[in-house]
């Protein structure tokens, strides 16, 4: 029996609600599955789908996307774009080929490290029943090899 | 070439117990573009952080990245660090290896690992970052309070005797608000004009307050530091200076049953009015509406009155321009209206009445002269049924909130028909009684045991006429009986709502405002006196129901929040902004529509001899905030995020 998968997940995360989340998970030592990258940002409206793409195309395994709370957002709507972006980001993705299932979207406030330590536990678990996102890797290894004269 | 200088810090044990912090700057060390890689126990301390300003300087850095805890808890000391030693403070980034790696997690290897993938996507974050300078943003010393009830005064008075300039802008033709209409204030059953008027005048001889009454604001541009605001004096076809106020022309003016606002429709004015005795300013004005002479061309008495020529009626709606440093926004609430509640009768039955008529019956100077009689026929109600919540906590057809001042305003009102009516008899339905606040239960258990108001606890289902009598019939909760009481007069707690023009103004003021049409604070908790938008501040009802004390608190809030603002010349801001590319931008406004701030302008590019050859847009930078909402949406890839720009954000990606 090989070792068990360790997915690699990106997360794009808002500054004010979810990224305060996850410092306090940490203040609170709270365990949890050391397979997510954190990306921060000022708020989850600034989060581009290519962001997702590239983290997708550069060997992510798996992409969280998590603000505020629907009406919590600091910037009083960045995180209702998002939400809206995302509805039809999904169409995108399962157009392309990529399994939906592998961008997870979420709300954890700056008061919920506890959240924070089990979403990331179960999102992990979650990719790793999915298993290495390789479809893609294919693809580019085929279409980024030099042509030949 | 960059020249990254890369710190790793133990933090003590924290760090380094879970992160093999020196074979992490080993490795950080061969990154391409990586000129310095150390690590050290503490490096937020003071031979810590001179050890950081010593590598910059020996080595010329270009940026650096600190590995250590998060962002929020030493970015602020590291980038101070940064430029004491001469390196743009923005050309630092923290890498969180504590909150977001060494603590949370236990296998050594694998904590190693992540950190190192930190790391180095902040050092590939930080060759793109950009030098930067704090936004520096001019302020001009003049603050607009919009609305001249209690919260208003407070804090045009508070501002003012600070020794800044303030501009107080009410629509009403005198100052006052709700609270001048009051009989007596609870817990302290003081009388309401007694405390207020004095405040009103106060207010309108101040050097520093500059009056606008039967005022309104017409637009608000601009952003904190430098609003202009445009204000629309409406005719009141009397010459404010000239008037002195005398009141011949309202004895003499023949249209004399106009229903009394002020009174609450239970009194009648005239159609030239003051909207009551100690009005402030005290000069009237003509209700072009009801005034004959508008009507018809005739009539005129008034002016024939004046003997000083004070009343003109080719008056116009004059405009104001002002320029703005803070606004605080105190526009107050409105009650409910009742009639939506068929089983009260309100509205069917002239003995249903609000509590705000109430306080008119009661009040001295209101049109009973402080007899409590019943409108119907003036005789002196001997039972009186109070129906606490009528509107508020009632998701079906009223608001879901408890209108907060009703539970001691009834108590409040049980009392003074007690104290009137010796013999007369209060009956109170209620939910709850809530009476939180400096000497509030001991007001309501007065009203209890001293005047013996009885508390029902239980809702009214019906009212009806029988004999000349009303009925109530309602439900006891704790007999767990339908009873039913006879009363002379019944008197609603209402709700109190929003003003009903209140989200249209938001929008004129560009403020958030919640499902009913209360105005958001900008942190529920931490900065419940701030709006939503950089300087403009929210005092009294206008945010949520509040009484008396609680306005007078928010606005003093909001009186020093405002001459927090000014007592900088400049104010400095974080420079994490839009910033445009006008070269490639299109003009489709995608933009606009994302903004939370209406930070984003229509700028017009003109060639030299001035054609108009685009419009595109400009980000105003008082006014954004730095969310980035637009840079996703703009449809050409014009827009970019000072601090956290598309490259830097692919960087780091890639860095992963």
């Amino acid at each position: 029996m090989s070792e068990p998968f360790e997915p690699k997940i990106v997360a794009f995360v808002c500054t004010y609600c979810t990224y305060a989340g996850a410092d306090l998970a940490g203040t609170s030592r709270l365990k949890y599955a050391p397979n997510v990258r954190i990306v921060r940002l000022p708020c989850t409206g600034r989060i581009s789908p290519m962001f997702i793409l590239k983290a997708l195309q550069k060997g992510a395994d798996g992409v969280l996307v998590s603000g505020c709370h629907p009406g919590d957002c600091h910037f009083t709507h960045g995180n209702y774009h998002a939400r809206r972006r995302w509805m039809v980001f999904r169409a995108l993705l399962d157009f392309t080929g990529i399994p939906p299932e592998r961008v997870m979207f979420s709300w954890i406030s700056a008061a919920e490290g506890s959240k924070f330590a089990d979403l990331i536990n179960s999102v992990t678990e979650d990719i790793r029943k999915l298993g290495p996102f390789d479809q893609y890797q294919e693809l580019i290894k085929e279409t980024e090899s030099p042509a030949t004269l | 070439m960059a020249k990254i200088g890369v710190f790793i810090c133990h933090c003590g044990e924290n760090i380094a117990a879970k992160v093999d912090c020196t074979k992490l700057a080993a490795a950080m060390g061969e990154h391409p573009g990586v000129a310095v890689s150390v690590e050290y126990k503490y490096f937020c301390s003071d031979p810590g952080q001179e050890s950081v300003k010593k590598a910059i300087r020996d080595n010329n850095l270009s940026g650096i990245v600190i590995a250590a805890c998060s962002p929020r808890m030493h970015e602020a000391t590291f980038r101070k660090a940064c430029a004491e030693a001469g390196l743009n403070p923005y050309l630092c980034e923290i890498a969180n290896i504590r909150e977001q790696c060494s603590w949370v997690h236990t296998d050594k290897d694998m904590a190693t690992a992540k950190a190192a993938d930190i790391v180095r996507s902040m050092v590939e974050k930080v060759k793109r970052n950009n030098i930067l300078q704090p936004i520096e943003v001019p302020v001009t010393r003049r603050a607009l309070v919009i609305g001249g009830g209690i919260a208003g005064l407070q804090a045009a008075l508070d501002i003012a005797n600070a020794g800044q300039e303030v501009v107080l802008v009410e629509r009403e033709p005198s100052l006052g608000g709700h609270m001048a209409q009051l009989s007596e204030t609870f817990p302290t059953l003081d009388c309401s004009q007694c405390i207020m008027t004095p405040r009103m005048v106060e207010t309108a001889q101040h050097p520093n307050i500059r009056l606008l009454t039967y005022a309104e604001i017409e637009s608000v541009d601009g952003y904190i530091g430098n609003f202009k605001v445009r204000v629309r004096m409406k005719a009141r076809y009397v010459d404010m200076n000239t008037c002195t106020g005398c009141g011949d022309c309202s004895t003499k003016c023949p249209v004399k049953k106009i229903s009394s606002e002020f009174d609450c429709g239970l009194g009648k004015r005239t159609a030239i009015y003051t909207p009551f005795a100690q009005s402030v300013p005290n000069m009237p004005v003509i209700d072009k509406a009801n005034c004959i002479y508008f009507k018809n061309g005739k009539c005129k008495m008034c002016q024939k009155s004046c003997q000083i020529n004070a009343i003109n009626f080719d008056m116009q709606d004059e405009f104001i321009d002002l320029e703005i440093g803070a606004i605080v926004v105190a526009t107050g609430f409105q009650i409910q209206n009742t009639a939506l509640y068929g089983e009260y009768g309100y509205g069917k039955f002239p003995d249903v009445i609000t509590g705000l008529q109430f306080e008119r019956l009661a009040s001295a100077s209101g049109p009973t002269a402080g007899k409590i009689l019943r409108p119907s026929d003036g005789k002196e109600p001997e039972t009186v049924v109070f129906i606490q919540c009528a509107g508020s906590r009632d998701p079906s057809k009223g608001v879901r909130y408890c209108s907060k001042i009703c539970c001691m305003y009834t108590a409040k009102h049980a009392m003074l028909y007690a104290h009137k009516m010796h013999d007369g008899k209060a009956n109170i339905f209620y939910m709850d009684i809530r009476a939180a606040g400096k000497g509030y239960d001991e007001f309501t258990r007065r009203a209890i045991e001293e005047d013996e108001a009885s508390y029902i606890r239980g809702r009214v289902s019906k009212l009806w006429l029988e004999n000349g009598k009303m009925m109530v019939r309602g439900v006891d909760t704790l007999l767990g009986k339908p009873v039913t009481v006879v009363a002379d007069m019944v008197v609603l707690a209402t709700a109190m709502v929003p003003q009903p023009n209140a989200k249209e103004f938001a929008k004129t003021i560009g403020i958030a405002y919640d499902e009913y049409g209360f105005y958001n604070e900008a942190h529920l908790k931490l900065r419940p006196v701030e709006s939503s938008t950089a300087g403009v501040f929210l005092a009294g009802a206008c945010q949520s129901p509040k009484d008396i004390p609680d306005s007078i608190s928010q606005a003093s809030a909001t009186a020093s929040k405002v001459l927090a603002l000014f007592s900088k010349e400049k104010l400095e801001r974080e420079p994490v902004i839009a910033i445009n590319n006008e070269a490639t931008c299109a003009g489709c406004w995608g933009c606009v529509l994302a903004c939370p701030y209406n930070a984003i302008e229509k700028k017009d590019i003109r060639d030299r001899s001035g054609k108009l050859i685009k419009q595109v847009a400009y980000v105003n930078p008082g006014l954004c905030q730095g969310c980035g909402t637009c840079v996703t949406f703009c449809r050409s890839n014009s827009l970019d995020l000072a601090g956290f720009t598309e490259k830097q954000i692919f960087a780091e990606v890639m860095g992963l």
